[in-house]
């Protein structure tokens, strides 16, 4: 393999990892306000709390080593993305502030207060949104170059049919990958009302998830043909076995059958889709302008980051299991019976 | 104003906010585990309830950390885009190195955090203060190694306007990457240790728990030392630091030291106004030779001025004071460090006099001040560069709209963020006395 595609593999696996961690994350936010606000804290805030006090801060890592990441590899995109992404990459930084200080702040501090509860829960779904803006443009169209730079046409952005369904489809995301892991998680704490609370939201946003991907497909076709006809020409099957997850998964929760061994069916169907959609795009990482081939950093440099990779990855794998062995796949701890 | 001006104000707004919790992020597992080790060592629950209390509010200010170093580490793109797609090729090595490092510490610090109670032997848990201190320490190398590479470039070569031949173990270990590595490291120790001190000063002024007394007086032993130990080290990373600049980077030192016409026998100044046209300087304390002297252990060593580097090439001559202030004020807490182990040795009645506590909890301001001034000082003295010798400020700047509105934006943010950091915090410690955690962690109940 190329140090090229080596990088991205690595790369989009990382994103994919922020993308289910921090789905799960942002989700939880949001169940948390809204049940803070319809008045069932009590259902399930023990659930949610338990799961994230020791992971947010991990979650926050994948997203700054993508991003780290992207720009090690192939330093363009950093010229691309970072010139038109400062208003929608400001925001999601704003937002991500928000949301992880007074997490903190709610979490560790003295004081709860409604309206920390409230910013941590809807920074939740906003961020994704904010992030997603991301890969429209990484579609194209919206960016011309010129003598100046580059620049970002914004009125095209915002009328974009294409760029809302993406927006849509990040948030129905956050919600589904959320609410289908703790429900497995409730389950385990033996939990019984969160977790049919939990499975009923679940259910709820499985029919919205298959409407919006078909929507983006749709106007991906319109907004980037020979993207849209390589991944149904091509790669078609990839996303018909996504599809096939889903239901199996769907029809696991539906039911109540072996749950830990759905929600992989989850992670797999979102594995093929987001997969499937990156091997499509290639080699652009910016259409038209960013082409893996041609801007993968010099070869010193790729070859220290691979090695620098697998050392790094021996260190962190292990670290990771101790983690979830010790907090998330921990039944004691799960329960509640375990600080 | 131009986008150039308002990019390097935003910059300097978020590593100024940053480095406040990136510097207690460096020192403060190494003071955690130091007192868990003690408490457990001695048997004493006072050192242990110091490391509980002390990683309790560390979670508040990692989390400002984490998000504020998640901001620069964006911001450096959004606001520098050719400067990372030129520098992108050589820096990639240490910044990727240092979310590995920072991943790792994260991962066991919410694991230290959370198992408090899990295991039998008590150093089980304290173990995994090492990951902690190893991680915390890494990336602050790893992030200097990037900053001192803008400094001191090394390890490629220039062709048609695009770096070529790189080496990234040369770049990574550039010139200046070990003596400025060093002078992180000592001042982040030596702040936090100070800072710590400062609070268990007021809390004794306070006096709100009288059977705290003893508490905070062990906590002000402890970090008192420590801080003294670290200012050791602060003050040989200057010494070295003043050796390199003046073989690496003259006109930082020229421009720090008012010093204008290459000379033996320089001047040291301190203080003073300057009159910038005339190159006359008032009200200054000059100390003859001693600029000579630190530069290069004798005062016949010759300077050069700031007169033979190109005018558009000097670095901005306010950098003086903040090198006076720096220099002042990490002496003033050193001293005092001085000044409060010889009380406690030899004049025990004097460490509970509030003059000697007023002058203790002067030191953690005055230490955290002096890293802000230290950081305007190394980045102000690298002007017109943004990548030494390569490219200029004015060319790395974004020219995407809206750069003042994020402007006012973040500062915003930073303000909101600094007042509820500060009122939690506070509000965490206040109402609760340390005896009652001391109870309670005794009973084993978190």
């Amino acid at each position: 393999m190329d140090y090229q595609h080596i990088g991205i593999l690595v790369l989009w696996t990382f994103l994919f990892g922020y993308i289910i961690v921090g789905a799960i994350d942002f989700g939880a936010g949001f169940f948390m306000l809204y049940a803070h606000l319809t008045k069932k804290e009590h259902v399930i805030n023990n659930v949610i709390s338990r799961y994230l006090n020791p992971v947010w801060e991990v979650t926050n890592v994948f997203l700054v080593f993508f991003f780290v990441g992207i720009v090690g590899f192939f330093p363009d995109t950093a010229y691309y993305f970072g010139s038109t992404l400062l208003i929608p990459g400001s925001v999601a930084l704003i937002l991500l502030t928000i949301r992880g200080s007074f997490y903190a702040f709610e979490t560790y501090g003295k004081d709860s207060k409604t309206a920390w509860k409230f910013l941590y829960g809807v920074t939740g779904l906003l961020i994704p949104a904010a992030f997603s803006t991301v890969l429209t443009i990484s579609e194209g169209k919206f960016i011309t170059k010129n003598a100046h730079g580059v620049i970002l046409d914004w009125v095209e952005l915002l009328m974009s049919p294409y760029a809302w369904s993406v927006v849509l489809l990040s948030i129905v995301s956050v919600l589904f990958i959320s609410s289908a892991f703790l429900t497995v998680y409730a389950q385990k704490a033996k939990d019984t009302e969160a977790y049919r609370l939990l499975r009923n939201w679940y259910l709820i946003w499985a029919l919205p998830m298959l409407i919006i991907c078909q929507f983006v497909f749709l106007s991906l076709r319109q907004h980037n043909r020979s993207h849209f006809e390589v991944a149904t020409g091509q790669y078609w099957w990839v996303f018909g076995l996504s599809i096939v997850f889903f239901i199996i998964a769907l029809l696991m929760y539906y039911f109540e059958k072996y749950l830990s061994i759905a929600f992989i069916f989850v992670l797999l169907q979102f594995a093929f889709a987001f997969y499937g959609y990156g091997i499509s795009k290639l080699p652009y990482i910016i259409y038209p302008y960013v082409n893996i081939d041609k801007s993968v950093v010099n070869e010193s440099m790729a070859f220290s980051l691979v090695i620098v990779f697998i050392l790094g990855l021996l260190l962190l794998i292990p670290s990771l299991i101790l983690l979830l062995r010790l907090f998330v796949f921990d039944a004691d701890y799960v329960k509640g019976k375990k600080k | 104003m131009d986008s150039v001006i308002i990019s390097r104000i935003l910059t300097a707004m978020t590593l100024g906010f940053h480095i406040i919790f990136a510097t207690i992020g460096v020192g403060m597992p190494l003071m955690f585990m130091v007192a868990e080790g003690l408490g457990i060592r001695k048997k004493d629950i006072k050192y242990i309830t110091m490391a509980r209390r002390w990683s309790k509010g560390f979670t508040i200010t990692v989390a400002v950390g984490v998000v504020t170093g998640t901001i620069i580490g964006l911001q450096l793109s959004l606001l520098w885009p050719t400067f990372m797609q030129l520098g992108g090729q050589v820096i990639a090595l240490p910044l990727f190195m240092e979310t590995f490092a920072f991943f790792f510490e994260a991962i066991f610090l919410s694991i230290y955090l959370y198992t408090w109670d899990r295991f039998k032997n008590p150093w089980m848990h304290w173990l995994l203060n090492i990951p902690i201190v190893i991680g915390s320490t890494l990336s602050a190398l790893f992030i200097t190694s990037v900053n001192s590479f803008m400094n001191t470039p090394a390890g490629f070569e220039l062709k048609n306007g695009h770096l070529v031949n790189i080496d990234p173990i040369q770049a990574m270990f550039n010139p200046s990457f070990l003596v400025r590595s060093f002078h992180v490291i000592a001042t982040g120790g030596m702040t936090i240790a100070f800072v710590l001190a400062s609070i268990a000063a007021v809390k004794l002024m306070r006096n709100k728990f009288k059977e705290d007394k003893s508490y905070h007086q062990l906590a002000l032993k402890l970090t008192m030392i420590i801080g003294l130990i670290f200012s050791i080290l602060t003050i040989v990373a200057g010494d070295v630091s003043a050796k390199f600049l003046h073989h690496e980077q003259p006109e930082k030192l020229a421009a720090m030291e008012w010093h204008f016409d290459t000379s033996d026998n320089a001047n040291l100044i301190l203080f003073g106004v300057l009159d910038e046209k005339t190159q006359e300087i008032k009200g200054a304390l000059e100390l003859p030779g001693l600029l000579s002297f630190l530069a290069d252990s004798s005062t016949s060593t010759v300077v050069k001025g700031l007169n033979d580097i190109k005018a558009d090439e000097r670095p901005p001559l306010i950098v003086h004071y903040f090198f006076d202030l720096m220099v002042i004020f990490g002496m003033l807490s050193f001293a005092i460090s001085i000044i409060y182990l010889i009380a406690l040795k030899f004049k025990p009645l004097w460490i509970e006099k509030s003059w000697l506590l007023y002058l203790v909890a002067l030191t953690g301001p005055m230490s955290m001040l002096a890293i802000e001034f230290g950081w305007f000082l190394a980045e102000m003295g690298r002007q017109p560069w943004l990548l030494r010798g390569f490219l200029k400020v004015v060319d790395g700047a974004t020219h995407a709209d809206g750069v003042s509105l994020t402007l006012v934006a973040f500062g915003i943010l930073y303000i909101i963020l600094g007042f509820s950091c500060s009122y939690v915090l506070i509000r965490l410690f206040k109402d609760r006395s340390a005896t009652k955690d001391m109870m309670q962690y005794e009973g084993g109940q978190s």
